[in-house]
């Protein structure tokens, strides 16, 4: 690397924007400059933005695909409300993201692409290159498609492959910005590419060139920099909450000894979870892709009837599948973990975008009284502790446990402090012994509620289980009325004593002051971010996050009564809200709702609490 | 801790297998006769296949015959409709060891468990399916199956059914299965050498059951097991033997250009060498197929054991790649795997 002409301004932090067709590797580009961001110890948090078809109509604007990354010095809790940096490959990946931009960002374009019939396309009037609609940016014109095909004439190339690496040329760019070393990145290129040497050596190049034509391109002020963040010290690496999810099951099945029967069915955004776990047969991972939603989590109920960790792993519309079987698992009292990455809904709704509108389904949406624990992950990172955490109480209180994660956890990726498998909390599940004379199918440890697991082919245990009501301590089928309602309160008593086993709700902030933000699960980044900021401010707000849903931490009276307004925000119409109301109904809650299939920003927050504040 | 350990029988006895649960089914029922040849064929099982009293599982769906389980001393599952295949799945995938045995009825299997029928014969875990087919709901107390005849008028086709109607056999084998077999239920010895025969195929064994319903669909099953009718309209099939029939084995079963054709020895210049000889070990489905099609009045019944085809059972092939990757995979822990790829250190 040559010596800097431009000046290197030290920043807090950046967010950048990688936006253009769905077939131009915007993906791929965010994800190295996530690599580079690791490498340069910053803290870090992205966000891919990508739309369900999987090559929409070349050039329009439902055919972007984008990727944001937020990284910086200090903790980054949110993938960033409104970019620093857009890279645009097109015209429509312009006009999909100037709304997601600062007012003073720089813009890259490739302006090989801004041709008239790309601009129809994208729905703009004029070229907005030139109607000065970009005032208050820094607007780079680079013919980007031009300068790849330059960089690669040597090689013997068709001007098809040639292009193929452009994007390599915008994140050459990017590197020279934030003042990164591009030749971190050609290892990738070497394994990735490895059958392919000419293409190696394309994308080598062009990363290269668009590094170097960006720094004689004279055109930046700055250059930036961004301090190491001060992490505390660890391994460290990226993770996204899908992989994170899988991570933590499998630490819990070594953890507690037991194999682990994965039955799923694929469904956007949750498949990432099957496809991992399907890679690590080797840690007596069995994963069966199921002929349907149903089958999956029905063939889960068998795999844990046999003693094995069993999982199963949707979204929304296959939640509402297998809602007869989760009721099943309440009845049979098996456990096993229900993951639910959750997408924008009703029905097919929103694919690829995220929402939290399912959680009266997993509270509710069964036929019965038919209660099951609820856990939500706060994070990408999260994700692993709370995969582990639903697959202990799952199998340590036997019964079903749903973990909602969402499309931003899952998709979305952050820093994740690699731990000692040896360290997380110890798994112990309540096996019943072989040819034990006093076993019998639903008597009930009196600390937990729960019954024993007496795995099928162990001696001496053979026992019946079903839909259909049981008798108190023997199972047998029963219709007796009291017993009936005897065994729906032991079911309720079960989940609720789960209490005695989480952690209390921690207030971030004071305990007493005049506005407390309540959230639950993947909004946690955005909603600490707000707060923190307010505080910063010295304004009177405290926040709490709930993980655990059902039950509820036993603490949640003691903690809203230090404040004067509470309002809960989330990203459905109020379905936490309205739990609250009836779990807590001596308060009044305030609430923040958005379903747009984008996640809150920090400043739309601020206002709101504000607003409160102030009323 | 002390523990208390059961003497270990060297023989298992029907006895092992009763259940002390009222058995609630309709006196006259063809399931008590079902019950029966099942709980007289497990220790058969347990000693052919090494199989203890514990290592079996009983699973059912929903219907008169999905409670079955109950009425069984064994490891066991009451399901939920339609979907006892996925729960036996489940079962034999996590434990290959376990003998495990499906218990289902036309309804149950044919209709809203039919997508979990055929994805099993395709997969061939080693599970033995029983499926009871009366042609009719009973449980729900007699509306048309998808094995009802069509044109049958029963409470919910007041003017016969509309429909055609599904044949287990031609489904098993159409998605692939490789073992199918067929009986009925007033014949308890068919049923313990077939049940025997599925037990002991390394694979999906799928038996369908002729069973009949006294209340709502009675002798519906009539021309098959009839004392008058039944010579002429059952074969039972044996593997390398001719395929003969009728009282005193007169009739049999040649194949005329495409077609079955059931015809009598000595008419016709027909001799016994004419006759086809039953294997079904074939990997082709051609014939096997035509087999399970057969109905009275034109064909007799095909049962016993029309299909059996070996071929790798799905839980061989998941635990052989388990056991391969242990030996492969650079990740020997999950420790090994958090690590791996792109990490950093910060101090």
């Amino acid at each position: 690397m040559t010596t800097k002409k431009d000046k290197i301004v030290e920043i807090e932090e950046a967010v950048i924007r990688f936006a253009g067709d769905s077939g131009d590797g915007m993906q791929l580009t965010g994800n190295l400059f996530s690599d580079s961001t690791a490498f340069a110890g910053n803290d870090f948090a992205t966000f891919p933005d990508y739309p369900s078809e999987i090559r929409a109509p070349q050039g329009t604007v439902s055919g972007v695909s984008g990727f944001q990354i937020h990284f910086g010095h200090k903790n980054i809790h949110t993938t960033g409300d409104l970019a620093d940096v857009l890279v645009a490959m097109n015209p429509a990946s312009l006009k999909a993201n100037l709304k997601w931009v600062k007012k003073d960002a720089i813009i890259i374009v490739n302006s090989d692409e801004f041709t008239e019939k790309n601009l129809v396309k994208a729905g703009f009037e004029n070229n907005p290159l030139e109607d000065n609609s970009l005032t208050g940016h820094l607007l780079i014109r680079g013919p980007l498609s031009t300068l790849t095909k330059e960089a690669v004439k040597e090689l013997d190339l068709d001007n098809k492959s040639a292009l193929k690496s452009k994007n390599m040329f915008a994140l050459g760019i990017i590197y020279y910005l934030f003042n990164r070393d591009y030749t971190k990145t050609f290892p990738f290129f070497e394994t990735k590419f490895k059958k392919n040497p000419l293409v190696v050596e394309a994308n080598k190049k062009v990363l290269e060139a668009g590094y170097n034509y960006a720094e004689t391109l004279e055109a930046f002020t700055n250059t930036y920099r961004i301090e190491k963040a001060s992490l505390n010290k660890g391994r460290y690496r990226n993770v996204t909450g899908n992989l994170a999810t899988a991570w933590g099951l499998l630490a819990a099945s070594e953890r507690s000894g037991r194999k682990i029967y994965l039955g799923s069915y694929p469904i956007t955004p949750a498949t990432d979870i099957l496809q991992e776990l399907s890679k690590h047969k080797q840690f007596a991972c069995v994963t069966q892709q199921a002929e349907d939603e149903i089958a999956g989590v029905v063939s889960t109920i068998g795999g844990s009837f046999a003693g094995a960790m069993a999982v199963t792993t949707t979204s929304g519309p296959g939640l509402s599948l297998k809602s007869e079987a989760i009721g099943l698992a309440v009845m049979t009292e098996l456990p096993m973990v229900i993951v639910d990455v959750q997408r924008g809904g009703p029905s097919t709704g929103l694919p690829t975008k995220s929402e939290q509108s399912d959680l009266m389904q997993a509270l509710y949406g069964r036929n019965g009284e038919a209660p099951c624990i609820v856990m939500a992950a706060t994070s990408a990172a999260d994700a692993f502790y709370s995969a582990y955490e639903a697959a202990k109480l799952a199998m340590e209180h036997m019964t079903p446990v749903i973990l909602l994660t969402d499309g931003s956890i899952g998709n979305g990726s952050e820093v994740f402090k690699i731990p000692k498998v040896a360290d997380l909390p110890e798994i112990n599940p309540p096996i019943a012994k072989a040819n034990d004379p006093e076993y019998q199918a639903y008597k009930r440890d009196p600390k937990t509620l729960a019954r024993q697991w007496a795995v099928a082919g162990t001696p001496g245990l053979r026992h019946r289980l079903g839909g259909l009501e049981k008798e108190d301590i023997t199972g047998n089928v029963s219709q007796e009325p009291l017993n009936h309602q005897k065994m729906t309160d032991l079911r309720q008593a079960k989940v609720d004593k789960v209490a005695d086993f989480i952690p209390p709700l921690e207030v971030e902030g004071d305990s007493k002051s005049d506005l407390l933000v309540v959230g639950w699960g993947g909004t946690h980044g955005v909603l600490l971010t707000a707060v923190e900021e307010m505080r910063a401010e010295g304004k009177s707000v405290s926040m709490v996050h709930f993980k655990h849903i059902m039950p509820l931490p036993k603490n949640v009276h003691e903690v809203f009564s230090g404040f004067k307004k509470i309002i809960v925000c989330e990203n459905n119409m109020g379905q936490f809200a309205n739990y609250l109301r009836m779990t807590h109904p001596e308060f009044k809650y305030e609430q923040y709702n958005k379903v747009q299939g984008l996640p809150f920003m920090v400043s739309e927050l601020k206002t709101k609490f504000d607003t409160l504040l102030n009323e | 801790m002390e523990q208390k350990i059961e003497p270990q029988e060297l023989q298992l006895t029907k006895q092992d297998f009763e259940s002390d649960q009222m058995v609630k089914w309709c006196p006259g029922c063809g399931d008590h006769a079902i019950l029966k040849s099942v709980e007289n064929v497990f220790p058969v099982v347990g000693q052919k296949m090494g199989y203890k009293k514990e290592d079996f599982v009983v699973v059912s769906g929903i219907g008169c015959s999905s409670r079955f389980p109950y009425y069984m001393n064994t490891y066991g599952i009451h399901g939920i409709h339609g979907r006892a295949a996925a729960l036996a799945m489940g079962i034999k995938l996590t434990n290959p060891k376990l003998s495990v045995w499906m218990i289902s009825g036309d309804g149950d299997s044919m209709a809203i468990g039919g997508n979990h029928f055929i994805h099993i014969a395709r997969r061939n875990p080693d599970i033995n399916y029983l499926m009871f087919n009366n042609k009719i709901y009973g449980l729900t107390k007699g509306q048309y199956s998808p094995t009802t005849p069509k044109g049958q008028k029963t409470k919910t086709s007041p003017q016969g059914t509309f429909e055609t109607p599904f044949n287990p056999g031609e489904l098993a084998i159409g998605a692939r299965g490789k073992f199918f077999a067929r009986v009925i239920d007033t014949n308890p010895k068919l049923m313990q050498k077939v049940f025997l025969e599925a037990a002991l195929h390394h694979g999906a064994s799928i038996v369908e059951i002729l069973q009949n319903c006294v209340i709502y669909n009675n002798k519906i099953h009539a021309l098959i097991t009839g004392r008058d009718t039944k010579d002429d309209n059952q074969l039972i099939l044996e593997a390398g033997e001719p395929m003969l029939f009728g009282k005193d084995k007169s009739k049999g079963i040649i194949l005329e250009g495409t077609h079955l054709k059931a015809v009598t020895i000595g008419e016709n210049g027909i001799t016994k060498e004419d006759i086809l000889v039953h294997d079904p070990t074939t990997e082709d489905t051609g014939i096997h197929m035509m087999l399970a099609s057969m109905a009275p009045p034109e064909l007799p019944a095909a049962l016993g054991v029309i299909r059996s085809v070996k071929a790798e059972t799905l839980e061989d092939a998941i635990w052989n790649s388990v056991e391969h990757e242990k030996e492969v995979s650079p990740y020997k822990n999950v420790d090994d795997l958090l690590n791996s790829g792109n990490t950093w250190e910060i101090d």
